[in-house]
């Protein structure tokens, strides 16, 4: 795994239970929060329809796509039934002074 | 001057599919109103309270006109009773195959597949292709060549929307494709969209179907009475015509190959019993731009986005007077839609390419 590290944003800009679109070098990612301040990130889109899980709903651990209702678990990347499928990709996040940081590289 | 018939190709694997997928209405992305992440996000919220309670009182319904009819049966008071019965059996259940489909009804995930097993038999629906169906119906509203779910190509065919409304042209497709699945077949157009890793749900559910149908029907043979088949098995036609006359009103007669759900889409306001046995659906062009918002919250929904929204229809009164015309003018004129006029925008009328 490559060490390179991404900044995202202030920790304080994704409020508790909700994900944030994150756009970097061509690709998209989806950064959430959760209630008790973990910090995840998927790729940015359904693995069913290719939409972006940014304007989807946070339930847990829980990511649901915003048109067809796909459910993932976020901290795993595993799709928890139709339509969705195949499991998202995961990736490391890190909070530090305040900032979140993703590793691309996964 | 008489109009020439131009005929479209309504099947999913035919000349408009490909037509479709070329002017970029496959998968394309749809216009939204705008609403705020934070309001959005209160309306998301999921709550089993609502689901439950209309579920108990529902099967409550069921049992009570049920056991009516059973007591009433040899007499014409087992007519209402069995007119009550079927509608609950054959068309509320299609809205507790919608809402659970979209796992939307209740916050408990189990709760919504048990509800959408159960309402999916009911509603004489195979519940694993019909949620894809759905999801493609979602993904391509009224695309004609993509989307499954068009209740009125065209040219309108009277005769089955009659037939519609006790399920006598939708019952026996239905059941043919029943058991080819439970011969392990699809059709080339479920093909398209029933994912591989979906289909053994698909041919084990089909058998499923008929092994209960096939009981209930030697049990109504055994006791030389239909009675048992006025349970299961018949409701599904005879009391579906609710489903039809709610159902009609989602997208009939209005614009096909658009990618904006305020011009293929109605919302309708419907009085509280109606909306109880819709469950809410009569807000459908909210529930269309945002299906993750849950049932009971579409009516705050549409307060939300109403002032980007074309006028609503007061009640089906109002739907109907312009559906039926529609209907029989689409019937000798394939290329007649009615236009729904969009409001002065408070942001711009989106393009109909895709973005």
């Amino acid at each position: 795994m490559n060490d390179t590290w991404i900044e995202v944003c202030g920790s304080g800009d994704i409020e508790k239970e909700d994900v944030i679109r994150f756009d970097h070098d061509g690709r998209t990612f989806a950064i959430y929060r959760t209630a008790d301040d973990s910090y995840h990130a998927t790729d940015g889109l359904c693995t069913h329809a290719y939409v972006h899980l940014s304007g989807g709903f946070v339930m847990g651990h829980i990511i649901e796509c915003p048109k067809h209702n796909g459910r993932f678990d976020f901290t795993t990347g595993q799709a928890k039934g139709a339509p969705a499928c195949v499991d998202l990709k995961t990736y490391p996040v890190k909070v530090d002074a305040g900032k979140v940081f993703l590793n691309p590289s996964g | 001057m008489p109009v020439e018939i131009t005929k479209r190709d309504y099947s999913l694997t035919g000349r408009d599919t490909k037509l479709a997928e070329e002017r970029g209405l496959a998968n394309a992305q749809w216009f939204t109103c705008n609403i705020s992440r934070q309001r959005l996000k209160e309306l998301m919220q999921r709550r089993d309270g609502p689901a439950i309670r209309d579920t108990l009182v529902w099967f409550a319904l069921l049992i009570i006109s049920g056991t009516l009819g059973y007591l009433t049966w040899g007499t014409w008071w087992a007519l209402p009773c069995f007119v009550a019965y079927g509608t609950l059996y054959g068309s509320t259940s299609d809205s507790r195959w919608h809402e659970p489909g979209h796992r939307t009804a209740f916050k408990t995930v189990w709760m919504d597949d048990a509800l959408y097993e159960i309402a999916s038999f009911m509603v004489f629906r195979e519940s694993v292709p019909w949620r894809w169906s759905h999801t493609r119906h979602h993904t391509d509203t009224i695309i004609v060549g993509r989307d499954p779910e068009i209740a009125v190509p065209r040219p309108a065919d009277l005769l089955g929307l009659a037939l519609d409304f006790f399920a006598l042209r939708r019952a026996p497709k239905e059941l043919v494709r029943m058991v080819q699945h439970c011969f392990g077949q699809l059709t080339p157009a479920e093909a398209t969209y029933i994912p591989v890793e979906e289909r053994h749900k698909v041919y084990r559910n089909a058998r499923i179907y008929i092994l209960i149908y096939a009981t209930v029907i030697t049990w109504a043979i055994a006791i030389h009475s239909i009675l048992p088949l006025m349970y299961v098995g018949l409701p599904s036609l005879y009391g579906s015509w609710l489903m039809v006359v709610f159902g009609l009103t989602q997208h009939a007669g209005l614009a096909e190959d658009v990618l904006d759900h305020r011009l293929n889409t109605r919302t309708v306001y419907m009085n509280p019993i109606f909306r109880y046995l819709y469950w809410e659906m009569n807000y459908h062009t909210e529930h269309h731009m945002f299906p993750i918002v849950p049932y009971h919250a579409l009516g705050k929904l549409h307060q939300e986005l109403k002032a980007d929204m074309p006028k609503p229809y007061n009640g089906l009164w109002e739907a109907y007077r312009e559906i039926i015309p529609t209907i029989f003018r689409q019937a000798k004129d394939p290329t007649y839609f009615v236009r729904r006029p969009l409001p002065d925008p408070a942001q711009p009328v989106p393009s109909l390419e895709p973005a």
